[in-house]
């Protein structure tokens, strides 16, 4: 049996300033239980009274090994470990790792796929907004809008389990194109959102925007600046509400995201309240992109012709010997992808998500890393809690949005 | 290649000497660990790139010399380019010199890459593991690292698997 060694100051020594050593500031532990880490994150706080001095993050609670376990399935499993990285964005995890996989292939996708990704990655990000709002209102003691929001993120969740069969691990964007048609429902129900969302919009902003008590708790609280962002890595809202312009889907456009007309809101005073207005403004720009690509989603295939890479429909397989070969050597061997290595990156809804991908010759990835925003996003938490009180601690956690399955991933 | 990122490369290239390879459009630089963090500066003060995108490793075991790939992939925001810089590092004593003071997202990156593949890194402020607990053995990301199973238990053996099993006992 192994001892379990007593925990000292010595390993966090180099970490806190001199006063810690002599008690002069206090050391507290917040987390790994705490309802506003968001997750199982645990910080080490050095207070001076209620100011805090230090703030030291210690992460991989919610660390399940999802890299190597990838490494150990053929291309098409392995997509279904990217739903449980960021559990608020599994549409937008699927397509990361499915363009990457398309882009070392080489797979073309039918316009009616690209329009349907465009769309379901765009209500992935409403509702993950919604959660990000729902949960930093909870934390700054406006308890309705966690009821408010979590309402509408229902409904998008009913759109996806209406297309994919599953509310939260959909796994529907699929290499070549998506796993099948959406049903003939599917645009009633999107229509319906998009008709009631922007009045329940302009509900929340009565609600928060200018309520005193919450411009109060969020304005010049966690300033970021534009240096200390981008050598921190940090991308998304968090980033372009300190004044940078940056969205992969206007800088690099993908999935036909060039054809929809919409703006990358940006502020430029880098405070928690900036962060919030920023994102309220995207949910109303993501709702315009929605119903773009509703309005002229093209008729055709939803998945690629080519064989090699992607199996044919489920009808095909009764009638076509070579389409049951194709799809029996998919599903027990894989395919082989070239060996070379591929970096793709997405705007998700917490900055740039991008795959990196290797692959050896065989069907099994060799190495794919997860390039996930919020490990950077918490990253240059310590940086900007500096000098505020601990109740500001849970306002600026909550403004930079994370989600502790996409940095323990 | 994207024309404007041809200067670029030749800058590097010039003074690093270092070798180039290129896959659907994208661009690696290789140089070497003692040149890495004069790479990136070069890169961000002269050549825009401001952000440091990713920073992880390749494990090409049982390939020893190199043995692993340390990558870092740099994003430029005003020019709109990316750019990805490999380091190979040896198997015996893997090391790589801190990139911290060039970029602070690298600071969790490296220990990541300390936790996860077992490569040291000089000069680092916070040699800790990050993801892994403190105590463990082993560098999970190395392909000689097993992925790891448990035996199934059935009646006619339970007593015999859990006496091997690793949680904690009585």
């Amino acid at each position: 049996m192994t001892q379990i060694e007593e925990v000292s100051l010595d390993q966090y020594k180099h970490l806190v300033s001199e006063r810690a050593l002599t008690g002069e500031t206090m050391l507290l532990n917040m987390g790994p239980q705490h309802p506003s880490t968001h997750g199982v994150l645990r910080l080490l706080l050095e207070l001076d009274g209620e100011i805090v001095v230090n703030c030291i993050p210690d992460i991989g609670f919610l660390h399940t090994g999802v890299e190597k376990n990838m490494e150990a399935k053929t291309y098409q499993k392995a997509e279904v470990m990217t739903d449980r990285l960021d559990y608020m964005n599994t549409m937008g995890n699927n397509l990361a790792y499915v363009m990457a996989v398309e882009k070392l292939i080489d797979v073309d996708v039918p316009a009616r796929a690209q329009a349907l990704r465009v769309i379901l990655v765009e209500l992935q990000r409403i509702a993950s907004h919604l959660v990000w709002l729902g949960t930093s209102g909870l934390d700054l003691a406006a308890m309705s809008m966690f009821l408010y929001c979590f309402r509408e993120r229902e409904q998008i969740l009913d759109i996806f389990e209406l297309v994919s069969g599953q509310r939260m691990m959909t796994t529907y964007i699929r290499p070549g194109g998506v796993w099948r048609d959406v049903p003939v429902e599917f645009e009633k129900a999107v229509r319906d959102f998009i008709k009631v969302f922007p009045k329940r919009i302009d509900e929340y902003e009565t609600l928060l925007t200018k309520n005193p008590l919450f411009i109060d708790r969020m304005v010049d609280i966690g300033y970021l600046s534009k240096e200390t962002a981008l050598s921190y890595g940090v991308t998304g809202p968090s980033l372009r509400a300190s004044g940078v312009d940056w969205d992969l889907r206007k800088a690099r456009p993908y999935c036909g995201y060039e054809q929809y007309d919409f703006n990358v809101p940006t502020r430029t005073e880098g405070d928690t309240y900036a962060r919030y207005l920023v994102r309220i403004e995207e949910l109303r720009e993501s709702l315009k992109i929605v119903e773009q690509a509703l309005n002229k989603l093209p008729l055709g295939p939803v998945r690629s012709e080519n064989r090699k890479f992607v199996p044919p429909p489920r009808s095909e397989i009764g009638v076509s010997m070579e389409s049951l070969i194709h799809h029996f050597k998919l599903w027990t061997e894989g395919f082989p992808a070239p060996k070379a290595s591929i970096y793709s990156a997405v705007e998700s809804p917490r900055g740039e998500l991008a795959v990196y991908l290797e692959g050896d010759g065989g069907p099994k990835p060799m190495r794919v890393h997860m390039r996930t925003p919020s490990f950077d996003n918490l990253g240059v938490v310590p940086q900007i809690v500096k000098g505020y009180l601990v109740a500001d601690l849970v306002a600026i956690l909550a403004s930079v949005d994370i989600v502790l399955g996409d940095i323990d991933r | 290649m994207d024309k404007k990122l041809e200067p670029i490369v030749k800058a590097v290239q010039s003074k690093f000497g270092a070798t180039f390879e290129e896959f659907r459009d994208e661009v690696h630089l290789f140089v070497k660990p003692e040149q890495i963090v004069e790479a990136l500066t070069l890169l961000r003060d002269e050549q825009n790139f401001e952000l440091l995108s990713a920073l992880t490793a390749v494990d090409y075991y049982p390939q020893e010399t190199p043995r692993f790939h340390v990558i870092y992939q740099l994003t430029s925001i005003t020019k709109n380019l990316s750019v990805q810089l490999r380091v190979p590092v040896n198997g015996t004593s893997p090391k790589v010199p801190t990139v911290t003071r060039v970029f602070g997202s690298a600071n969790w990156r490296e220990r990541e890459l300390l936790d996860m593949f077992g490569i040291e890194v000089e000069g680092h402020p916070d040699p800790r593991r990050l993801l892994n607990p403190d105590d463990m053995e082993g560098h999970p990301l190395r392909k000689d690292f097993p992925l790891g199973y448990e035996e199934p238990q059935f009646t006619f053996n339970f007593d015999e698997i859990d006496l091997r099993k690793p949680y904690a006992k009585e």
